[in-house]
C-alpha cells in the first residue's frame, strides 16, 4: 500500500465523515465515531462507498469492531 | 425519477401517470405487457412528460439490479421508488401449495424489500427519498382465502414502519397505501358483495389509490413517514 493510496483511502472516508454530518475539525485517526456522532447507518452507508470504491467489502461483523477513524482506514489499507 | 413497477396496468399505471403529471421523470416497470407500458409511456410524453418502459421481473435479483443501473443512466439517480408489483394466488389455507404460498410471498414483499434496499443507497446520498408501497386493507384485516397474500400485505406495512425508522434522519420517507376494493384486472372477479360492505358504497378507482401515491412521494409529505394511508372508502373504518 503506498501513501498515495493511503491518503486516498483518508480523503474518501474523511469526506464521507463531513457528509454525514461529523465536524470536520474533529475529524482525525484518533477520533471515535461515537465522538464524530456517526451512528450504525452512517458506517453502513459508509461501507457502501467503500465497496465501490475500492471493491473491499466491510461486513456487518467487521463494523462491529470498527471505534476510531483510523480502524476503518487501515481495514480497507488491508484488504484494498 | 421514481421507479414505479407494476405500472402497465392498473393502480401502477394510474400512478406512473399520476407522478409524471406532477413533474416526475417515470420508469414505468413490467414483467408482462409490454404493449400496456409503452401505452402509458406514450400518454406520458403526449402530456409532455418524459418516461422510459423498462422490463423487470422483480423476483429476479440480477435483473433488478441491471434495471436500476439502466434506468438510472437514462433518467438519472432513483429518487422515489413506488413498489407496486403483486399477485394473487387465492385459496382457503387448507389447499394454498407452498408454491403458491412462495410466489405471493417473494413478489409482493421480498421483492419490495430488495428493491428498496437497491434504491436507499441512492437516496441515503442524496439525502433525499420517497419511498411508497403498496400494501392493502387485506393484511390489517382478515380475508378468507388470501392467507398467503394477507402475510405479504402485513409484511409490507410492517417493513415499511421499520425502514421509515431506519432512516428518516436522512430526508428519506417510507410509506404505505393500503388500497381496498379498487376496480382493476386484479379484482374483476371480486363478488358485487364485497363491494356492498364498503361505507363509501363503490369501488375505488386506480386514480384514487394514485393520488395519494403522488401526495406521499411530494414534498408537502415530507414530515410523513412510517405510516400506512388506507384508500378504501372507508372499508377498514
Amino acid at each position: 500500500m503506498s501513501t498515495a493510496e493511503t491518503t486516498r483511502i483518508e480523503q474518501i472516508v474523511y469526506d464521507s465523515l463531513k457528509t454525514f454530518g461529523a465536524d470536520e475539525a474533529a475529524i482525525n485517526r484518533d477520533a471515535t465515531f461515537e465522538t464524530l456522532d456517526v451512528d450504525s447507518l452512517d458506517l453502513a452507508e459508509l461501507a457502501q462507498i467503500v465497496e465501490e470504491e475500492f471493491g473491499v467489502a466491510i461486513k456487518s461483523g467487521d463494523v462491529a469492531e470498527l471505534e476510531t477513524v483510523g480502524d476503518v482506514v487501515d481495514l480497507i489499507a488491508a484488504r484494498a | 425519477m421514481v421507479l414505479v413497477t407494476g405500472a402497465s396496468r392498473g393502480i401502477g399505471a394510474a400512478t406512473a401517470r399520476a407522478l409524471a403529471a406532477g413533474g416526475w421523470p417515470v420508469a414505468v416497470g413490467f414483467r408482462n405487457g409490454a404493449d400496456a407500458a409503452g401505452e402509458v409511456v406514450s400518454d406520458i410524453a403526449g402530456q409532455g412528460g418524459r418516461a422510459l418502459a423498462v422490463a423487470a421481473d422483480v423476483t429476479d435479483p440480477a435483473g433488478c439490479e441491471r434495471v436500476f443501473d439502466e434506468i438510472e443512466e437514462r433518467l438519472g439517480p432513483v429518487l422515489a421508488l413506488v413498489n407496486n408489483a403483486g399477485v394473487r394466488a387465492d385459496n382457503l389455507s387448507l389447499s394454498i401449495s407452498d408454491e403458491d404460498w412462495a410466489v405471493v410471498l417473494e413478489t409482493n414483499l421480498t421483492a419490495a424489500f430488495r428493491l428498496t434496499r437497491r434504491a436507499l443507497r441512492g437516496m441515503l446520498r442524496a439525502r433525499y427519498g420517497r419511498v411508497v408501497n403498496v400494501a392493502s386493507v387485506v393484511g390489517p384485516r382478515a380475508n378468507p382465502g388470501q392467507a398467503n397474500y394477507a402475510a405479504s400485505k402485513a409484511g409490507v406495512i410492517g417493513m415499511t414502519k421499520t425502514i421509515a425508522a431506519e432512516v428518516a434522519r436522512k430526508g428519506v420517507t417510507v410509506n404505505a397505501v393500503a388500497p381496498g376494493f379498487i376496480e382493476t384486472d386484479m379484482t374483476a372477479d371480486v363478488p358485487d358483495a364485497v363491494k356492498d360492505a364498503v361505507p363509501a358504497r363503490r369501488a375505488g378507482r386506480p386514480e384514487d389509490v394514485a393520488a395519494c401515491v403522488r401526495f406521499l412521494a411530494s414534498d408537502d409529505a415530507a414530515y410523513v413517514t412510517g405510516t400506512t394511508l388506507y384508500v378504501d372508502g372507508g372499508l377498514a373504518a
